[in-house]
Order: structure tokens, then sequence, then C-alpha cells
């Protein structure tokens, strides 16, 4: 199936000469969640607006669903919302009248019944006659979003739509997010949160620096860069490891009653029965044994510091 | 053409301008009246009447021009650079629209603003001056052609302004000028010579000039030439706005 954004040697260096995105070149599958992940000035807010239209590009191209986003922008931009990184609204706005008017800009017909859906599944339904500078920036952020699905996008761009929002809304945002997946919309979201990432996400991309270091999975992803860690509780505690398991990657924990072997998922050899096997010719009993993976944070920093 | 688009943003426009409709219509209107009765009672009673033309009513179309200039002008600059200001020009630059239906929404709305200024206000010399319209088509024309050129000179102003001093900076310290120096006040006529052919190249002139005409019949230069002074500034913003778009100035990074 063709992608339903196709991002192919994207540059862009912005006019004081900074280099902000370096050859991107990125495939989004139709109807997935996309999490791009990276730190701050990596270039995830430019490569999203590069695709909406906003930032200009340098070189290289886009095309969504197939079509050049700047010979064919009519038709790419209508089936992308955007929700920004910063909370713009204009202050005298009131809440309905601003989402109507996104609805409009976007080439759709007035549908008050649509906007009001839309408002009552973002809980704003009762502050819709309200001015949007007397909101909470949640209800802010809330605004934005039914601003972005006004006009019933294919696709649609969080920039960061966690920050500076609460648990409850956080778990209301992740619902939404859900069911605008289930109904075929295809959403690209960046975060600096990996939790956030690994809780919703179907691919991560990790960006740095302006280059997209990897795009992957979430589970491949874990699988293929995570560590995983053998923890073999003793039952009795050892002053230190034994000379004959000193080939293993070894550490010693909770005050010498657990050996911790840190191996990678990637080799073939784990040399997990051997070292099992060689604890117990060392004279030590086993009480418990369990494995953990590394989290995708763990995972993000090691690829990140790899790259400085 | 995404009509929508145009009647959003058209409509959004108007919907600020009905908000703040208080100030809008007040501030020219008073400070018209202001001038009706300085120089036209006060003043222009013992001013002798020029081409046959009381002098209360001889300015009456060049203080109609003076609120159409900066009216169209400060509504059109502000309409643009309030978004820009705030960052929610995002979403016109990320919507289906071209610059073309961007600026039919802006200035449209900006020049409907400005004639419906001008139409009080010339409603408003009634009450003061006795009017007389020779040719009301001319004077529509006229009317029209300033405060979509003007609308469209201001939103110019506004994707070049970076702050709010440089979007005050042109309205006053060169239109005001141009005006005052354009024969809002005086015909060109009462000039010496050489500061006739000065006044020449300021553009005001042959607005101010045209459509004095429209009203009493009488100009300082041809109403042929004023009208393509005219044609020839609307055609040059329209050639300028066109180049912001094209090089995203000052709108797009
Ligand atoms: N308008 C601009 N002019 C010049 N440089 C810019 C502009 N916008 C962004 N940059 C620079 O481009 C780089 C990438 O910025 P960008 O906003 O895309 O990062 P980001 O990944 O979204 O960061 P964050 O997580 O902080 O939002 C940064 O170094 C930033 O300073
Ligand atoms: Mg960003």
């Amino acid at each position: 199936m063709q992608p339903v954004i196709e991002v192919k040697d994207l540059c862009k260096t912005y006019q004081d000469g900074l280099k902000a995105l370096d050859c991107i070149t990125l495939d989004v599958h139709r109807g997935e969640i996309l999490a791009l992940l990276g730190p701050n000035g990596a270039g995830k807010t430019t490569l999203i607006s590069i695709i909406c239209g906003i930032v200009s590009p340098t070189s290289g191209s886009v095309t969504v669903d197939g079509r050049d986003i700047i010979t064919d922008y009519r038709f790419t931009r209508q089936m992308i919302g955007l929700v920004p990184q910063e909370l713009t609204l204009g202050t005298f706005d009131l809440v309905r009248n601003t989402v109507c008017f996104s609805r409009g800009l976007f080439g759709k017909r007035s549908n008050p019944a649509y906007v009001d859906d839309l408002l009552r599944d973002l809980s704003l339904l009762n502050k819709k006659d309200q001015e949007v500078r007397t909101l909470s920036g949640g209800m802010k952020r809330r605004v934005l979003i039914a601003k972005a699905l006004a006009h019933e996008p294919r696709v649609l761009f969080l920039d960061e739509p966690t920050a500076g929002v609460d648990v409850e809304l956080r778990k209301d945002m992740w619902d939404i997010v859900r069911r605008l997946r289930e109904s075929g919309v295809t959403i690209i979201l960046t975060t600096h949160y990996i939790e956030e990432a690994e809780e919703i996400a179907d691919r991560v991309g990790v960006i740095n620096r302006g280059r997209l270091l990897l795009v992957e999975e979430k589970h491949m992803l874990m699988r293929k860069l995570g560590k995983k860690r053998l923890t073999v509780q003793l039952k009795e505690p050892i002053a230190r490891i034994p000379e004959s398991l000193s080939s293993y990657d070894l550490d010693l924990a909770a005050d010498g009653s657990e050996i911790i072997l840190t191996y990678d998922i990637r080799s073939s050899r784990t040399r997990i029965t051997a070292l099992l096997q060689d604890i117990k010719n060392a004279g030590m009993t086993l009480k418990d044994l369990n494995t953990s993976q590394s989290s995708l944070e763990e995972i993000f920093v090691s690829l990140v510091k790899e790259e400085a | 053409m995404n009509l929508e688009a145009v009647k959003v943003i058209y409509r959004f426009e108007m919907l600020r301008t009905w908000n703040t409709l208080m100030q809008s219509v007040a501030s020219p209107v008073i400070s018209t009246s202001l001038y009706f009765i300085v120089f036209g009672a006060a003043i222009g009673s013992r001013i002798q009447e020029i081409d046959g033309v009381s002098y209360g009513a001889f300015i009456v179309p060049g203080l109609i021009m003076l609120s159409l200039l900066t009216q169209s002008i400060s509504n059109a600059s502000f309409g643009i650079f309030f978004p820009r200001f705030t960052g929610t020009i995002y979403e016109v630059l990320s919507a289906p629209v071209s610059p073309f239906e961007i600026v039919l929404g802006y200035v449209g709305a900006a020049a409907t603003k400005s004639l419906i200024i001008g139409l009080i206000i010339l409603a408003t010399a009634g009450l003061f001056v006795p009017l007389r319209v020779e040719h009301p088509l001319w004077m529509m024309v006229f009317l029209l052609l300033t405060c979509i050129s003007f609308s469209l000179f201001g939103f110019i102003i506004g994707i070049w302004a970076t702050n709010f001093e440089k979007l005050q900076l042109i309205p006053l310290l060169i239109i005001t000028p141009l005006v005052f120096l354009g024969g809002s006040f005086y015909s060109i006529s009462m000039l010496p010579p050489a500061w006739q052919t000065v006044t020449l190249f300021n553009p005001v002139v042959y607005l101010i000039s045209g459509f004095r005409w429209s009203f009493y019949g009488i100009s300082d230069v041809g109403v042929g030439v004023s009208v393509m002074m005219i044609v020839l500034f609307l055609s040059a913003c329209l050639a300028l706005v066109w180049w912001m778009f094209r090089t995203g100035y000052r709108l797009k990074q």
C-alpha cells in the first residue's frame, strides 16, 4: 500500500544558516500512529511545518497521498490537520467561532452539528460561547485540537500535544487519538516523553540534529536495540563475583544477593545456559530468576549519545 | 477557488470590526466633525469661495479622502499583522488557500469597512454643509478604487512591519503629510507655481482632485489622469503583494 506521506531527501536551512533538517527520508503508513522523538531543537517542528506548508523546504520533496505538497497544495492541505506546539489562538475569539473559522478556511461548508459533536468529544461544548482567552491552558489545547479536526482531516499532526497537560487531559487525548486511528486517520505526533511513544505509537522515529536516526516498529525497535537483563537471585548473598564468572558481563546488586547479566537480544549467543551452569559450579544456589527489557527511554538516550 | 475560505476570512474580519464598531466609526466621525466646525464654520466663513464652492463644502472630498486613506491602511495592516504577531497566521498558511483568496478576504474586509466609514462621513458632512454630487457614479468609482488600493497598501505594510511601531510609522510619517499637502484644504492653483510643480509628485493630489471633481465638477488635474494614477498605484500594490507571496516574504521561513 502506498504510504500516505512520503518525505524524500528533505533539507531545510534557515535564513540564518542553521541547518535544521539534513536529508530526511521518511514514509508514513496509512492509518498508523507515528511518534517522532527527539531532544529540543532536533527539527521535529520544522519537519511538520514543511509538510503542512508553513515553512518552505530548501530541497527535497514531500508527497501526501501521492501528490506534491507544493504543486498540489490544495489537495494535500485539505487532507491535513495540525495542532501546533505553541498555544496560538486569537485572544478575543469565541470557541465556537474559531472552530468554524478553521473549517471554512479549509474549504468545508459550515456544519454546526459536526462542530458541536467535536466540541462535545473534547468536553468543550459548555465553553463554546466563551472567549478563548478566558480558558485554561489545557482547554486552549483542546480548542486547538478541535480546530485541527474541524475540516475532518485524514492526517493529523500533533506537535507535542501533551506539553503542559495534566494526567486527565492526557488520558482524554490518547482516547481521542485512538478513536481517530480507528476511523482511519493517520496520526503523527512529536514528544519528548518516551513513555508516551511507548504507550501509544505503532512506530517510532528518532530525530536528532536534523537527522532521522531510525524509524522502526515500536516492538521491533525494543527488540532490536534493547538490552535485556537477567537477574539471578541467590539464596546466600556473596561478597563479590567469583573469578570463575569473570568472563560474563555481570553486576552485583541487592547487597550481594543478586547477580545481574546484561545481554544484547541481537546477539545469537546470550550465554545464559552457560552462566547458570557456572553459577551452580561455583557452589551458589539460585532462589529466583527474572528478565527485563530496556525501555524506549534507554534506547533513545543511548542512540542520541552515540550520535553526539 | 476556495470560496468558503474567502467567506470565513471576510466574515471574521468584519466581525472584528463589528465588535469594535464604536471605535471604528466614532473616531473618524468625531475628527471629521471637528474639522468641519473649525475649518468649515469658524475659519471657513472668512475664506472666500473657491471656484464657486463655499470653503466648507470645498474641503469635504479632501476630508473624506483623509479618513479613507488612514482607515484603509490601518484596518488592513492590522488585520494581517495581528495574526502574524500572535502566531495564528500558521493556520492560514497551512490551509488550502491561494494568495489571491487570502488577499480577497483580508483586503476585501478592510476596504468594505473604510467604504462604510467614508459614506458615514459623507452623511455627517451633509449635516454641516450643503452637499452637491455632480457625478455620483464617478464618486463611487473613486471611493471604491481608493478603498481597495489603500487597503492593499495597508496589507503590504502589515506584512512588512516587524513590530507595532513600524505599523504606525508609514501612516503617520508618510500618509498624513501627503494628504495634508495634497490639496485637502486648498486648491493647488492657490500655491506659488514652483510648489505647484512639486505637488504634482504627490500621488494623493490626483486622488483628491478627481474625487472633488465628482462632487463639484472642478479639478486641479485632468480626471483621466486621476483615474490613471489610482489604477497605477493599485497595480503597483498588486505586483508587490504578488511578489511577497511568491517569495514568502516575512510570511514563510
Ligand atoms: N524560524 C526559525 N529561524 C531560524 N532558526 C529556526 C527557526 N525555527 C527553528 N529554528 C531552528 O531550527 C532547529 C530545529 O528547530 P525545531 O523547532 O524544528 O526543533 P524541535 O525538534 O521542534 O524542538 P522542540 O522539541 O524544542 O520543539 C533549532 O535549532 C531552531 O533553533
Ligand atoms: Mg518543536
